[in-house]
């Protein structure tokens, strides 16, 4: 029956040939490329979630009065889409699970691609010839960052419109253009009007989603044309691939592990509450919330701007704000533009045009490792950064002094770090042994009072035993074994 | 490695039953197979709660709980049956080269560079008008995309522009009236001293470009002299111990909504920003770089607070035409 269908199938679509092939895709054993499983896994329950939240939310920023039943908002005058978002929290079952679902799969999918992006470039997994897959990785990335910040506006509560406010400040701080960006997108000056939130709602929902999808079929378009990548080991070489294949195994593998990245992200959505925006109640733009942070993927951003000092230009007729143009437009620019040309800026120094597909130890690449930390070092730090406020609170320390200590802190600990890294780099490849495990020593006395020392026998597990690969076989002798020659001998049938 | 020959022609590799490869990489694959049967039956067993869940209207911690369980469950049961009981090899696939044979790329190369490039050569006024027209489409599709999508940003001179249209002017006049939000009329003695009120000139309520803070910072009264207040050029912007600023801050024009008594500063919650408002608001602290502008007020014979003019220049934070 299986069989005839195929047939059919192959008939009128030639699908045998490649199919096959695409059933032996061999994907290599090891736990880091999981991590890309992770980001497709909470994109699938993104677009799911987010097609439920839809047809609930209503992207207007017409004013109504509340009637749902969450009592302390009754009466009072709100917009429609903060309306909407609190009423399928409350009034629409599963809303509330499915909306903090949402939010948290957000949260991990950037977590998840940030991670993921580290293990590509620690391992040098970018190098040719996959240069192509690495820009499709940092502008998912880019994108993913930004459709976040649009998702995170729609509910038009007070702690998202002061991030819009704060969005179009920074758009308004590029010279030249800026005021007709911000006055083009917004409809006018802050606050606009109203043709904001169904902006954002259909880049959120349509524009950007469409892209990522798009991206996302290139990305592994790319990785089934040019196979994965493997760590060194027995049997494994710049030539051949050595794991487990497509069809059955990793089948059955990622398909559990979509359901358990799912099970983890529901979990989250109903027992870990994530914006409760009926709490901070809708935008007004003379109201304020105190201590509040963005997404975790928005605040070195905002770390970047409160370490900033005040240096406005201004001359000639004109202003500059510096103070915002430089940390949330030419410092993110920046970073965003060395990551997209990493691959070509280690080529350019390495001088290196071979294929690549066996991946390196990062500390056998000292000046990559710690260029990769450096980076980290720095982010993390403007990272912290955006909490000085909360740092300054919660060890009593003057704010001022926390401040300080941050403008000095970024620039200085990315050169530490990459110091750091370069030194634990060249020990870790110069010294000996290292990597393998430790065998215990054997003091014996002899009769005559003579001491020797011997290593003790190799324990379980130190020398893991490994089949030597063979190519996926196709056809299984089903033949009971004890009929056969020879028990675990293969049999080619030629 | 030479691999232009088709991988899956000649005998296909076969394996026997009992091959190392295929077989479970435990030790006791019937075990194995009654944990993963149990795991996926967890999983059933949650989604049908789930469904209970829903039925009887239960907490959204419930509904996470139940479809958790289920996924987990099923998930744990498939990875398992992956894992454990189907082969692992280590199987190998060989790679082939990504490049195509010279001869293959120099007749790709002949096509575009020959047989298209001698028809660009040739016909190249063609290739121009044809890349003028592109160019010209675009801009043509452009202008409306781009320019149908709000107003220009008014320029300094139209000072009596709305401020829809306008990042210079407020809907502050000599002789608003100060509101509140909910359109109360402010008057002399509504608040006490340290206290601070968000105001508004009266009909436009709650608009963002035109909120001012008020702080009563002494307690005089008509007579009295006015409360000292740098720079001197501005003490009769202030009346009766009262000062009214701009609460846009300078930085990127969240409200400045924290009023601290004890040190006369006005904090922006967003970053930090401090301002002294003993010293006409000039930033203390943090990244705003210019002070908030100070609204003149004056008091009417019945006790009105009013607004005795506009702002002497722009609200809110730096932008390229700011003078």
């Amino acid at each position: 029956m299986i069989d005839k269908t195929l047939n059919w199938v192959d008939d009128r679509l030639g699908v045998a040939k490649g199919g096959r092939t695409f059933l032996d895709k061999i994907f290599p054993d090891h736990w880091s490329f999981m991590l890309g499983e992770i980001a497709l896994y909470s994109f699938v329950v993104l677009l799911g979630t987010g097609v439920f939240l839809t047809l609930y939310y209503v992207p207007s920023a017409h004013e109504i009065v509340y009637h749902g039943s969450y009592v302390p908002l009754r009466g009072q005058r709100v917009s429609e889409a903060y309306a909407s978002t609190v009423g399928l929290s409350f009034d629409v079952r599963t809303g509330l699970l499915m909306r903090q679902a949402h939010h948290w799969a957000a949260d991990i999918f950037l977590g998840a691609i940030a991670v993921h992006m580290a293990r590509v470039f620690f391992t040098g997994a970018f190098r040719k010839p996959r240069e192509f897959n690495w820009i499709v990785g940092v502008t998912m990335l880019i994108l993913g960052i930004v459709n976040g910040f649009l998702g995170y506006s729609l509910p038009d509560d007070l702690v998202s419109g002061t991030g819009i406010r704060i969005a179009y400040s920074i758009i308004e701080s590029i010279p030249l253009i800026g005021t007709y960006v911000a006055f083009f997108l917004f409809g006018g000056n802050y606050p606009g009007t109203g043709v904001i939130i169904p902006r954002f709602f259909i880049i959120h929902v349509l524009i950007v989603p469409a892209i990522l999808v798009g991206l996302l079929a290139a990305h592994l378009g790319l990785l089934v044309k040019q196979k994965h990548t493997q760590f060194p080991g027995k049997g494994k070489t710049e030539h051949n691939v050595v794991g487990s294949p497509m069809f059955p195994t990793f089948m059955a593998k990622t398909t559990g592990f979509l359901f358990m990245s799912t099970a983890v992200i529901f979990l989250l959505g109903g027992f870990a509450q994530i914006n409760p925006i009926w709490q901070f109640g809708q935008y007004e733009p003379y109201q304020i919330s105190y201590a509040v942070q963005p997404d975790w993927y928005m605040g070195w951003l905002d770390g970047a701007l409160r370490i900033m000092p005040s240096w406005e230009w201004v001359g000639w007729g004109h202003t500059i704000p510096l103070e915002v143009f430089l940390p949330a437009v030419i410092f993110p620019g920046l970073i965003f533009n060395i990551l997209l040309v990493w691959p070509f800026i280690e080529t350019a120094w390495t001088k290196d045009t071979q294929y690549h597909n066996l991946l390196d130890r990062p500390r056998d690449r000292p000046k990559r490792t710690a260029a990769g930390a450096a980076m980290l070092t720095l982010l993390f730090a403007v990272f912290f950064a955006s909490s000085t406020d909360v740092m300054a609170n919660f060890f009593s320390l003057p704010l001022m002094d926390v401040l300080w200590f941050f403008r000095f802190f970024v620039p200085l600990s990315p050169i530490v770090a990459y110091f750091l890294t370069f030194k634990i780099c060249n020990e870790m490849r110069n010294a000996e042994g290292i990597g393998s495990r430790k065998r215990a020593m054997i003091v014996e006395r002899s009769t005559t009072g003579e001491y020797t020392t011997t290593e003790s026998p190799a324990r379980p597990g130190d020398h893991h035993e490994e089949l030597d690969a063979i190519p996926v076989p196709t056809f299984i002798d089903t033949t009971d074994p004890e009929l056969a020659t020879a028990a675990g001998v293969r049999r080619v049938i030629r | 490695m030479s691999d232009n020959s088709p991988r899956l022609e000649g005998p296909l590799p076969t394996a026997a039953i009992d091959d190392p490869h295929l077989l479970p990489s435990t030790r006791n694959p019937k075990r194995m197979e009654a944990l993963a049967a149990l795991a996926m039956f967890v999983g059933i067993l949650g989604f049908c709660a789930f469904i209970v869940a829903y039925w009887v209207n239960a907490s959204t911690q419930w509904e996470a709980l139940t479809l958790g369980i289920g996924m987990l469950g099923l998930g744990v049961g498939v990875i398992s049956w992956g894992k454990y009981l189907m082969p692992q090899g280590p199987f190998v696939e060989e790679r082939h080269d990504f490049h195509s044979t010279d001869a293959e790329r120099e007749s790709f190369n002949a096509a575009i560079t020959g047989r298209g490039g001698l028809e660009v050569k040739r016909r190249k006024m063609l290739l121009g008008v044809f890349a003028l027209g592109g160019g010209v489409m675009t801009l043509a599709l452009l202008i409306p995309g781009v320019r149908s999508l709000g107003p220009k940003p008014a320029k300094a001179e139209d000072n009596e522009g709305s401020t829809d249209y306008s990042l210079y002017t407020t809907n502050w006049k000599k002789g608003s009236k100060l509101v509140t939000v909910g359109g109360r009329l402010v008057q002399v003695d509504d608040l006490e001293v340290g206290g601070v009120l968000t105001v508004f000139p009266q009909g436009y309520e709650g608009s963002s470009p035109d909120q001012v803070i008020l702080i009563r910072l002494a307690d005089l009264g008509p007579n009295d002299p006015p409360y000292p207040i740098a720079p001197p050029g501005r003490t009769d912007y202030g009346v009766q111990g009262y000062v009214a600023y701009s609460k846009l801050c300078t930085h990127l024009g969240c409200p400045v909504g924290l009023y601290q008594e004890r040190t006369q500063q006005l904090v922006c919650p967003c970053h930090q920003s401090i301002f002294n408002v003993n010293a006409g608001c000039i930033p203390q602290f943090g990244p705003a770089p210019r002070p908030l502008p100070q609204l003149p007020i004056t008091v009417s014979p019945t006790g009105q607070m009013l607004a005795n003019g506009s702002f002497d220049q722009a609200v809110g934070p730096g932008f390229w035409e700011r003078p």
